[in-house]
Parts: C-alpha cells; sequence; structure tokens
C-alpha cells in the first residue's frame, strides 16, 4: 500500500512536468512573438511620447486622412470579402454539385490551393500586365472594340482596380473553404426535403443554407480580414497613392509621416480591434446559429 | 431531379476565364522586352541579375530555417495537446489563429518596437538579429497553416498506440517524439512545410520595414523601375507557389481533396 | 384494384440495365417487403416510386393516377432513409412541422399533429432537442414521424433499421410494424434482412439482379419458394442437381439414387435436369422408413455446436447439411463413415432452374 503510494507520488510528477515543459517552447514563442508585442503596441496607443496615460493618440485619429483610410480600406476589404464569397460559392457549388465532370474538380481545388496564395508583389505585377495601361487586355478591348477601359473611368490603381485584384486571391480562397462545406450537404436531406413536398428554393432557404450558413460567414470574415491586413499588392500596384490604412501605417513605420509614433501604435490598435470585433462577432453569431450543433 | 447543367458550366468557364486571362496575359507581356518579336529577355535579364539571386538566396534560406524553428515548435506542442493535454486544445488552437486575425504589419511593428536598439532585447542591432527576428516573424505567419496540417496529420495515425508501443519498447520522450512521431506525420509536415515555404518566399511587407534584403522587397524594387522584368517575375512566382503546391499534392497522395461521386 | 402498381419497369444506369421490366401490385394498408442480395436494384426501385429516379421505361401508379413523370415534391409520399437523414438544424418537433410547413398548414395544425406524431412514436418530451441528442433508434423514430407527418398515401422505408444495433433493430420492428397497422398506410420495406422480412410482411417480394424472383407471403416463400435464388436466399436450404426420370410419378435421380417428389414438378419435364432444396430440418440419419426417401452417402465434415451437431454429407456431386441433436452417451459420427439421409416425399421441392 505505502510502497505502492510512494511509488505513484514519485511517478507521477515527472511525466506531468516533462509535458509541460514540452509545450513551454510554443508558450514561450506565443508570448515574444504574438501576444507582449501586440500588447505592446496597444499600450502605446494610450501613453504619450514619455510614457504617461493619455486617450489624446485615439482622440488624434479623428484626422480626415485616417479616418478616410480607414473607410477605403473597410470598403476594399468588404466589397472584395463579399464578391470574392459570393463568387467563391457559385464556382463551389458549380464544382460540387454541377454535374460536371470528374476531372474538374481536382483541377479546381490545385488550383485554388495556388491561387490564393498568389498574393502581394507579383499578383500587382500580374495585374498590371493585364489592365495596367499598357496591359494586354486593355490593348485588346481598344483595339478589338475600340473601348478604352482607362477612357471611361477604370483605374487599375483605385478602389475597383484594387477590389478587382484581390478577387484574385479571395475567390480562390473561398472555394477553398466552401468546397468541403458543401460536401458536407448530405444527398439525403435534400431528398428528405423534397419528398416532404418542399421547392429546392424552399430547401436552401431552410435546410442547406442554416447549415451552411456558420462556415459561409467564417468565411466572409476571414477574407475579409486576410484584405484588410494586406499591402504588398496595392503597394506595388499604386505605390503610397492609394490612402488606405495598411499603407498609411507603413508609410508611418518607415518615417513617421504623422510625426507622432503614438499616433502610429493608436492606429495600429484601430486595425486589431476591427479584425478582434470581426471575429468576436463572427463567434458570437455562430454560437447563436449553431446550437444544433456538438 | 434532373437540373439543368448549363449553369454550373457558365459559372466554371467564367471564372476559368477570370483566373488564366492574368496569367496569359502576363507571360505574354514578359515575353515583349525586344521590340518587334517575342523573345525570353527579360528572364534571361532577371535571372542574370545578381541581386535577384542574392534576394533570392536570402529568402529561401530564411523560409528553410522558418520551416525548421516552426516544425520544431509545433510538432511537440501538437502532440502533446493530443495526447496528454487536451484541456490546452483551445487555448493552444486560439493562438494559432491569432496570425490570422492581426494584420502582419501590425505584428512586425510589435516588433520593431519590442526589439528596437533601445529595447531590453535589441534584435535589431545587428543583421543576424534582425534575420532571426525576421525568421520568428514568418514561423508567426505560417503557424495557423503548420498546426492545422500537423494537427490534422497526427489525428490521422494513432498516436496513442504508437507512443504505447514506443514506451513499452522503452524509447525516451524525445526518441519517441523524433524517431516514431515524426516520421509518421512526415506527409503533414511536409505540406506545412511547402505552404510556409509558398507564403514566405516573396513576402515584402515584414523584410520591407525591418530592411532585410529579401526577395519581396527586391521585387517590389523592380516593379518600381522597370517595365517588363516585373511581368517575367510575377510567372516565376506563380511557377514557385504552383511547385509548392503540387508537391503538397504530390507527398499527400490522394489523401486531400479525396473526389466523391 | 392495386393501390400501387409498377408497370414494366426498366432502370438503365449508362449502358447498363439495372432493373429488367418489374411488374408489381400492392394492395392499399399492405405491408410488402423488398428482399434481396446487396445491388440488386432495391433501392433503385424505391427510389424510382418516391421519384428521385425516372424509370427508362414503364409506369408507375398510386391509386389509380400516373404518377411516372410526378416531382417528388408532388407525390405525397413519406419515406425513411437508412441514415435518418434528419435535418440537423432544427429540432425534432421542427424536422416533424418541415413536412407541414412547406404545405403551409396553420401553426396550430401544425403543433397538434408534431404532438400527435411524438405520441405516436412513444417520444413525447423530445420535441425540443436536437437530432444530435437522441440515439440512433431514437432518431429513426423521428424521421418514421416526419415522414408521416404530411399524412402521406405510402410510406416508403429503405433499410432503416440497418445503421442500428441488434436488440434495437428488433424493439423497432416491432414498433414500426405496429405503427403502420394502427395508420393502415400502404408500406414498402427494403432490407436484406431476410429475418426482418420474414418476421414483418404481408408479402415479400424477393429480387435478384433487377428481376423479382417471387412475390408471396412470408410463408409461402420460406416453405414453397420457387426458384433455386430464393431457396438458397432465404433460410438455409440444401439445393441439390439431380434430374427428372419421370413426371407423372415424380421420381427424380440423384447421383444415380432415385428419390420421389410428390409437391409437383414446377414446370419440368421427363429428362430435364433440375434442382430440388431440401430443408435440413426435413433431413434425418438412420434407416429409411417405408414411404420415405433415403439417400446414401458418405460423411464429410462434423461440427459439434454443442447442443446442435452439423453434419455434413456427400452422394456424390451433391452435399447436404443437417442438424442432429447432441447425444451424451453416444459417440458423435465420424468423418467418412457411411450414412442413409432420409426425409417424406413431400419434403423434396423442385425448383424451376436447372442447376448451375
Ligand atoms: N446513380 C447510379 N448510377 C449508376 N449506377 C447505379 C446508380 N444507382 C444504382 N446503380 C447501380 O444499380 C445497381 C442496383 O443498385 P441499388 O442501390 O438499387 O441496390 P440495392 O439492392 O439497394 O443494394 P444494397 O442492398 O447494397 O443497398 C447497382 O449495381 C448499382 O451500382
Ligand atoms: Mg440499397
Amino acid at each position: 500500500m505505502a510502497a505502492s503510494a510512494a511509488e505513484s507520488a514519485r511517478a507521477r510528477p515527472r511525466p506531468l512536468s516533462l509535458t509541460w515543459l514540452g509545450v513551454v517552447p510554443f508558450m514561450l514563442f506565443a508570448l515574444m512573438f504574438l501576444i507582449i508585442p501586440a500588447t505592446l503596441l496597444m499600450i502605446g496607443a494610450f501613453q504619450d511620447p514619455q510614457g504617461n496615460f493619455t486617450l489624446q493618440n485615439i482622440a488624434n485619429l479623428n484626422q480626415p486622412t485616417i479616418i478616410k483610410a480607414y473607410r477605403t480600406s473597410i470598403a476594399i476589404s468588404a466589397a472584395s470579402a463579399f464578391g470574392g464569397a459570393l463568387i467563391g460559392f457559385g464556382i463551389a457549388y458549380a464544382v460540387a454539385l454541377g454535374r460536371v465532370p470528374r476531372w474538374i474538380r481536382p483541377t479546381m481545388m490545385t488550383f485554388s490551393g495556388v491561387a490564393s496564395n498568389f498574393a502581394g508583389v507579383p499578383l500587382a505585377f500580374a495585374f498590371m500586365a493585364t489592365l495596367g495601361r499598357t496591359g494586354l487586355v486593355t490593348a485588346l478591348l481598344t483595339s478589338i472594340f475600340g473601348f478604352n477601359i482607362y477612357r471611361y473611368g477604370f483605374n487599375l490603381l483605385s478602389f475597383g482596380g484594387l477590389t478587382l485584384t484581390y478577387l484574385y486571391f479571395q475567390i480562390p480562397l473561398m472555394i477553398l473553404i466552401m468546397t468541403p462545406a458543401i460536401d458536407g450537404l448530405k444527398r439525403e436531406w435534400r431528398e428528405a426535403s423534397a419528398i416532404l413536398g418542399a421547392t429546392t428554393w424552399q430547401y436552401w432557404r431552410m435546410v442547406a443554407f442554416p447549415i451552411l450558413w456558420p462556415s459561409l460567414l467564417g468565411a466572409f470574415l476571414l477574407l475579409f480580414a486576410n484584405a484588410f491586413g494586406a499591402i504588398a499588392t496595392a503597394y506595388a500596384l499604386t505605390g503610397s497613392s492609394l490612402n488606405i490604412i495598411t499603407i498609411l501605417l507603413f508609410a508611418q513605420i518607415r518615417g513617421d509621416v504623422l510625426h507622432d509614433p503614438n499616433l502610429g501604435y493608436a492606429l495600429a490598435l484601430g486595425m486589431i480591434l476591427i479584425t478582434g470585433l470581426s471575429n468576436g462577432a463572427y463567434i458570437w453569431l455562430r454560437s447563436r446559429s449553431e446550437r444544433w450543433m456538438r | 431531379m434532373k437540373r439543368p447543367v448549363i449553369g454550373p458550366w457558365i459559372t466554371i468557364i467564367l471564372g476559368a476565364i477570370y483566373f488564366l486571362v492574368p496569367l496569359v496575359a502576363t507571360f505574354e507581356f514578359s515575353l515583349r522586352m525586344k521590340r518587334g518579336e517575342y523573345s525570353f529577355e527579360a528572364y534571361r535579364v532577371v535571372f542574370g541579375d545578381p541581386n535577384f539571386q542574392a534576394s533570392f538566396t536570402y529568402s529561401a534560406l530564411i523560409a528553410v530555417a522558418a520551416i525548421i524553428v516552426g516544425v520544431l515548435i509545433v510538432v511537440p506542442t501538437a502532440y502533446i495537446v493530443q495526447l496528454k493535454l487536451p484541456r490546452l486544445r483551445p487555448l493552444v488552437e486560439f493562438i494559432t489563429l491569432l496570425p490570422l486575425v492581426i494584420p502582419a504589419i501590425v505584428l512586425v511593428f510589435g516588433y520593431i518596437r519590442m526589439y528596437n536598439s533601445s529595447s531590453w532585447i535589441p534584435l535589431t542591432n545587428s543583421a543576424r538579429g534582425t534575420d532571426f527576428l525576421l525568421t520568428c516573424a514568418y514561423v508567426t505567419l505560417a503557424l495557423p497553416y503548420m498546426y492545422r496540417a500537423v494537427d490534422t496529420g497526427l489525428r490521422a495515425i494513432d498516436i496513442r498506440t504508437l507512443t504505447e508501443a514506443a514506451q513499452s519498447l522503452g524509447s525516451s520522450w524525445p526518441r519517441i517524439l523524433f524517431q516514431v512521431i515524426l516520421p509518421n506525420v512526415r506527409v503533414a509536415v511536409l505540406s506545412g512545410a511547402f505552404l510556409t515555404f509558398a507564403i514566405v518566399i516573396g513576402e515584402f511587407t515584414m523584410a520591407s520595414l525591418l530592411n532585410r534584403p529579401a526577395f519581396g522587397p527586391y521585387l517590389q524594387l523592380v516593379g518600381a523601375n522597370r517595365a517588363y522584368e516585373p511581368a517575367a517575375l510575377a510567372i516565376i512566382a506563380f511557377i514557385i507557389t504552383w511547385a509548392c503546391m503540387g508537391l503538397i499534392q504530390l507527398f499527400g497522395g490522394g489523401r486531400r481533396n479525396d473526389t466523391r461521386r | 384494384m392495386a393501390f400501387l402498381t409498377l408497370e414494366k419497369i426498366t432502370k438503365t444506369f449508362g449502358n447498363q440495365t439495372t432493373i429488367h421490366g418489374i411488374d408489381l401490385a400492392v394492395e392499399r394498408g399492405e405491408f410488402v417487403s423488398f428482399l434481396g442480395p446487396s445491388g440488386c436494384g432495391k433501392t433503385t426501385t424505391l427510389r424510382m416510386i418516391a421519384g428521385f429516379e425516372t424509370p427508362t421505361s414503364g409506369t408507375i401508379k398510386i391509386d389509380g393516377k400516373d404518377v411516372t413523370d410526378l416531382r417528388p415534391n408532388q407525390r405525397n409520399i413519406g419515406m425513411v432513409f437508412q441514415a435518418y437523414a434528419l435535418f440537423p438544424n432544427m429540432t425534432v418537433a421542427d424536422n416533424i412541422a418541415f413536412g407541414l410547413k412547406v404545405a403551409k398548414k396553420s401553426s396550430a395544425e401544425i403543433a397538434a399533429r408534431v404532438k400527435e406524431m411524438l405520441a405516436l412514436i412513444k417520444l413525447p418530451d423530445v420535441g425540443n432537442r436536437f437530432p444530435y441528442q437522441l440515439s440512433g433508434g431514437q432518431q429513426q423514430r423521428v424521421a418514421l414521424a416526419r415522414a408521416l407527418a404530411i399524412q402521406p398515401k405510402i410510406l416508403l422505408l429503405d433499410e432503416p433499421l440497418s445503421a442500428l444495433d441488434a436488440k434495437i433493430r428488433i424493439a423497432l420492428r416491432d414498433e414500426i410494424r405496429a405503427v403502420q397497422r394502427s395508420l393502415g398506410i400502404t408500406t414498402i420495406y427494403v432490407t436484406h434482412d431476410q429475418e426482418e422480412a420474414l418476421s414483418m410482411s404481408d408479402r415479400i417480394c424477393v429480387m435478384n439482379e433487377g428481376r423479382i424472383e417471387q412475390l408471396g407471403t412470408p410463408f409461402e416463400i420460406y416453405n414453397n419458394p420457387k426458384t433455386r435464388f430464393v431457396a438458397t436466399f432465404v433460410g438455409t436450404l440444401n439445393v441439390l442437381n439431380g434430374t427428372m426420370v419421370d413426371t407423372a410419378t415424380g421420381r427424380i435421380a440423384i447421383d444415380g439414387q432415385e428419390v420421389v417428389a410428390t409437391r409437383g414438378a414446377n414446370g419440368a419435364s421427363t429428362g430435364d435436369s433440375l434442382a430440388v432444396a431440401l430443408r435440413p430440418e426435413a433431413l434425418s440419419i438412420g434407416e429409411t422408413e417405408p414411404g420415405r426417401n433415403g439417400l446414401k452417402g458418405v460423411i464429410e465434415e462434423v461440427h459439434f455446436l454443442g447442443p446442435v451437431v452439423r453434419i455434413r454429407v456427400r452422394f456424390g456431386d451433391n452435399v447436404v447439411s443437417l442438424d442432429t441433436f447432441n447425444r451424451p452417451h453416444s459417440a458423435p459420427p465420424v468423418r467418412g463413415e457411411p450414412v442413409n439421409v432420409h426425409f417424406g416425399h413431400e419434403d423434396l421441392l423442385v425448383l424451376d432452374r436447372p442447376a448451375i
């Protein structure tokens, strides 16, 4: 009795502490490169250059340039996320349920894997070569149809142009996320609803859409955050001429264009808040809509 | 129950056009460097550029370092969380998802504040220190993907049985991890690695703000000053991404994207 | 006139014909099982009745009305699927109410009907739960309630019990049958479990390779199989190959020995090679008593199963299996021992297809 108790007392703590030791590198890494840097920025947003507490930085965010930058960023992110979600869902639906030849699906998935990772500077180059002033499509439209898109107000270096460019990685990302989710719709659900008298539309409204809703919402918000934090494509495409929040922050980090480092922290805080809030909203909505899930 | 198949076809064809046209246009553009004829001149110039070679090598090295650090951090954690400390799972998953929530530019801003020359850990004082910082930054960027891949890989094998078998043969913990578990999740680790590589190789924001001579800033510089080389570089970057994804598929075998009827 | 009729139904997928001209008439209130091996076309036939598949040719009539080209949602049929197929995003009550909601019934009527259905399946208190909070057996009962809530003309069940474990399967079997009886609803029940089909059905439709082999009551199917397939698929019949020596007297040669069948030649003429069936429980070992058939053979295999000893006897090309009781005080039969197997004239069934 006593011997076994002593033995287990000796035996138990050892593997446990060793186990904890195993996750220490990960936790340490997370602290050093995720938690503390982000926290420092958030603290900095509430400090003046002397390190005293202040709300002035937050108040200073209320400048036309900064407000406009946030606005444009949110608008581009929302537009590209919405467009990407809609089109991506359409393609995912077509691929998964559309009775098309089998080879289309793996092809589309592989391509989506590539395209969703084809972002940043090279993507800007590709769209410049396509829809820039001397791009192939621009030239073809002009020479074949006599239709110069630039004359009709199109500009790649604008809201619309950037949104169109972002769709190049947003749509594939949506396809990657939604195809498995659509696969998860069981054929029996559609058949059960049909045999109970429901139309296709009623099936989608009452069964399929509510089941897909959490994935749709999550994918939309991922797409939003994906575009909101993006900078390389916009920067390579427009230099610093487009006033979006990432480019503004980039310029601030590079050369303190706001002439106030702590205002920069407030800018970053605002970005974290926006992505954080959208994720919080997602978790909240999901928990409401997913009572039926384990 | 017969549905018309025309709608899906139109969707897929329009999607294909949207995705293929920029590639075709970029490729065509990249061949136009010599006046009046198509040539691979732009590619010759790019490959001949010492800065291309240097920056690409640099980024590739940092990517490899990031992969190694990432694997060393993620595999033990994912393994322990799954086998021994499942109650840590929510926390660990939350952490691994943070890089998707906090934009990269914000993270690097935090690093600059935390590791600047007047801080406790002045990593940015030296080039080596900054390289290390950049490596860790990339590990962070790739963390969500790496963790996902390894976690899924671990789920697919029965790690409990494997572990107990190894233990019964008297293996020590590190041995179990590196000689039993790691080889069995090789496929998952490799797909995480290639994904990391694809994300990191052309990364611009962090490398640029940390002032390192990486491939991303090089691309941006070429884009700002040249006409045809950027198109060639875009094609090269696309091929690199494609190669990474292709290798993931190759190693992953038929297991991912398995098609159903 | 039958309530549900299938006339010359065929179904072809690509260039492979799965259903070869099925004719079937089901009476109002009848419980008919489709029984057959995997891939024989049970599900396909059921799905054509439901409207999920369109027959390549032939007509389906319900209550005298041709429904062949109607869509599933216009047929007013209830269906229960193998994997329950409850909508996971809805509570049990909402699942049961689904068909009524899409039919635009008033909420008072829906509430009353849901309550009635929950009482019918003896789960009055689970209305507010979600499907994942129920056991498999409970889910399948809810699926039954959902199918019945719309007061369908016909109830179709496709192997509804095969995902459940044995104990629940038997309990639910009786429950489904009781509900079906109390509502008097015409029912088609697909299964490949012969015990299920035998115990539940008014009539069984034995299918094989897209054809109906035999349609009859469980008693007929079990005791009087018409084809070699039915004989082997239902129960554990011994099938032997032989030749008809004389149709008039029913004499049949099996491995050079003659036996007599008094239950008809089943269409065989003198000189035909044919198959005959013998139930194991009809066979005994020992001297042939007068007025019975006897076959001499050699014991090939002896399995001691506790209370029962199963013996295989070979007569030449043919082999039969029979059970004897274990007798503690006498030695069991030994392999290689010659024996005489005897059985009544009326135990010998002539099957309609020559042996392969
Ligand atoms: N949509 C389809 N396309 C092509 N062939 C099909 C299709 N549906 C069924 N089949 C074929 O038709 C045959 C009959 O299938 P069915 O599902 O009706 O069999 P079943 O009797 O229900 O078998 P089980 O007991 O396994 O459920 C099978 O050979 C099957 O491969
Ligand atoms: Mg079936």
